[in-house]
């Protein structure tokens, strides 16, 4: 059984579908890339896969638990945590703050995995007593993983975690990402880049206008003549990269 | 200087009441972007459970004033709390995505609570009981009433309470993130739906509070009680930057002074034109309150 399964998921913002019926798995301990163009409809996938969105029809199944109707507060406890799309840290509270709200769900802030967000993000140990705000944006993505992170997830769902970063702190996200994987988090991971995705990622899906076109092995993927041209910017590009 | 610092003293007064009504608005405003425009019948509702309240411990004879005053605020409170709570999940809970029906809900709710209280109770002014006399102090021609400390200072306690939960307390602390971003709080595991509840629960026991104290102070409460001090209240919220937590007492305080002054150099028929006239210069120079900083993002 795998950790999660997504079966012909529909999900519409009021009478216009964003996704058609996307299916993926993600075993336990993998780390799974979701590739596509600009409004081919990932974070709309992950949106709803948390819970912050309800899906029209299909089902998410999570560790065993249909999650489809559960409210995300609820998601998030089961052990799925979603970094969304512009990290939504919460601006105006300190990194300290930021850090406990993402260990709302338990009585008390787990020692042992603030040690562990420490460990990977020196940074913020330094920043601890910094309002969010003021962080730079790299900082700011290290926050929104490190939040998640004390949720402590089984699985993290990441939506382009590296957008708007410099090449040095992409390759650090990157790292950092593999980092926690081999702790023993599973990962689904929507990039931009997706050269550096399919590097990391054993297994990759790639989305268009709501359907999966491709799906299978990262090296199989990375050799596909028509990912090449779309998403890798291998020859002609079939459409602009957003 | 005599008819300046009493009238100080007694829009203090009535500024703490106006303070304790403006949390609640600026408190769901912060958090769901709503004015709830029935929250001044809320205040109605505290001042008539009160009173209730007393009339029964009157009919079991328990007549030690000061347990009688705060029994009456305790169940007071509390009730007036879930009646808060039950108006959200009412009236507003269903329509949070629908902003002008939410408009056209609150109207609802505040006519459905005023109604309510006029045919439950009555459509005439009701008389408080006169509890205790609280030796007042003079100083000089000015006069201060035991109770008009007791209203300051109490009311200052409550803010400084609501204070220490909003910023001291893990509730507290998810209605900051959720007032900045409700989903990235629902991400966290937070359950908006409560916090919010709880919020109503919070601004209305302020409310109740405030309408206790002022059947205490003025003697006498009408079903239509809440109606413009709720207006008032909410113009404080306003005034001192709605959705932020200290600007609300600021802005109570100011209004009662004002209106205070304005009564006393004026006439009392003329207090509300100078107080809000004064007012709407000071939102002309600072359209965002007093402390009011951006629009979001400030409980
Ligand atoms: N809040 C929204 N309201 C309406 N349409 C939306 C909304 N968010 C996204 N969409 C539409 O849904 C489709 C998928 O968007 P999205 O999931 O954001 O794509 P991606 O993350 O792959 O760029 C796009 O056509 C987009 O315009
Ligand atoms: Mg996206």
């Amino acid at each position: 059984m795998n950790l999660l399964e997504v079966r012909n998921l529909v999900t519409a913002y009021g009478s216009i579908e964003a996704l058609h019926g996307i299916s993926l798995d993600v075993a336990d301990g993998e780390i799974v890339a979701l590739l596509g163009a600009n409004g081919a409809g990932k974070t709309t996938a992950l949106r709803t896969i948390s819970g912050l969105l309800r899906p029209r029809s299909g089902e998410v199944w999570f560790a065993g638990a249909r999650i489809d109707r559960r409210p995300a507060h609820d998601i998030v406890r089961l052990g799925l945590t979603h970094v969304p799309e512009g990290r939504w840290i919460f601006s105006l509270m300190t990194v300290d703050e930021n850090l406990r709200l993402g260990a709302y769900a338990e009585p008390r802030v787990p020692q042992a995995a603030l040690d562990r967000v420490f460990t990977l993000f020196p940074r913020l140990r330094e920043r601890r007593a910094q309002v969010a705000g003021t962080l730079s944006g790299g900082e700011q993505q290290m926050l929104a993983i490190a939040r998640a992170l004390m949720t402590r997830p089984r699985l993290l769902l990441l939506d382009e975690p590296s957008m708007g970063l410099a090449p040095v702190l992409v390759r650090l996200i990157i790292q950092t990402i593999a980092e926690i994987n081999r702790d023993g988090t599973t990962v689904l991971i929507v990039e931009q880049n997706a050269s550096a995705a399919l590097r990391l990622a054993r297994r990759a899906y790639v989305l268009e206008n709501g359907r999966v076109a491709l799906e299978g092995p990262s090296a199989d993927l990375a050799k596909n003549e028509r990912v090449r041209q779309a998403y890798l910017g291998v020859g002609a590009p079939l459409r602009a990269q957003g | 200087m005599t008819v300046a610092l009493q009238q100080l003293v007694n829009g203090l007064t009535v500024g703490s009441f106006y303070a304790l009504i403006a949390l609640g608005y600026t408190m769901v405003y912060g958090i769901i972007r709503l004015i709830n425009f029935a929250h001044g019948d809320i205040y109605a509702v505290g001042a008539f459970l009160g009173l209730s309240t007393y009339g029964l411990l009157r009919l079991l004879h328990v007549d030690n004033p000061i347990l009688t005053t705060l029994l009456g605020l305790v169940v007071s409170m509390g009730c007036t709390g879930l009646l808060g709570m039950l108006v959200y999940r009412v009236a507003y809970r269903p329509l949070l995505h629908a902003r002008l029906s939410i408009l056209i809900s609150a109207i609802g709710a505040s006519l459905t609570l005023e109604y309510g209280l006029f045919l439950i109770y009555s459509p005439s002014f009701l008389v408080y009981p006169h509890l205790f006399d609280t030796p007042g102090m003079s100083l000089g021609d000015i006069s201060v009433s035991g109770l008009q400390i007791i209203i300051f200072v109490s009311g200052l306690v409550l803010m400084a309470a609501l204070y220490l939960i909003v910023h001291r307390t893990k509730i507290g602390m998810a209605m900051r993130a959720l007032a900045i971003n409700q989903d990235a709080a629902r991400l966290m595991g937070i359950d908006v739906n409560r916090v919010v509840a709880l919020t109503f629960f919070l601004g209305s026991t302020l409310a109740a509070f405030a309408g206790v104290l002022t059947g205490l102070y003025y003697s006498q409460i009408s079903f239509l009680m809440g109606f413009l001090i709720g207006l008032k209240a909410f113009t404080a919220a306003v005034l001192g930057g709605i959705g932020n937590i200290p600007g609300a007492v600021v802005g109570g305080f100011l209004l009662g002074v004002l209106e205070g002054l304005a009564a006393g150099y004026f006439s009392s028929r003329w207090k509300d034109v100078v107080a809000f006239g004064i007012l709407i210069v000071i939102l002309v120079v600072r359209p965002r309150g007093l402390l009011g900083e951006r629009v979001v993002e400030r409980m």
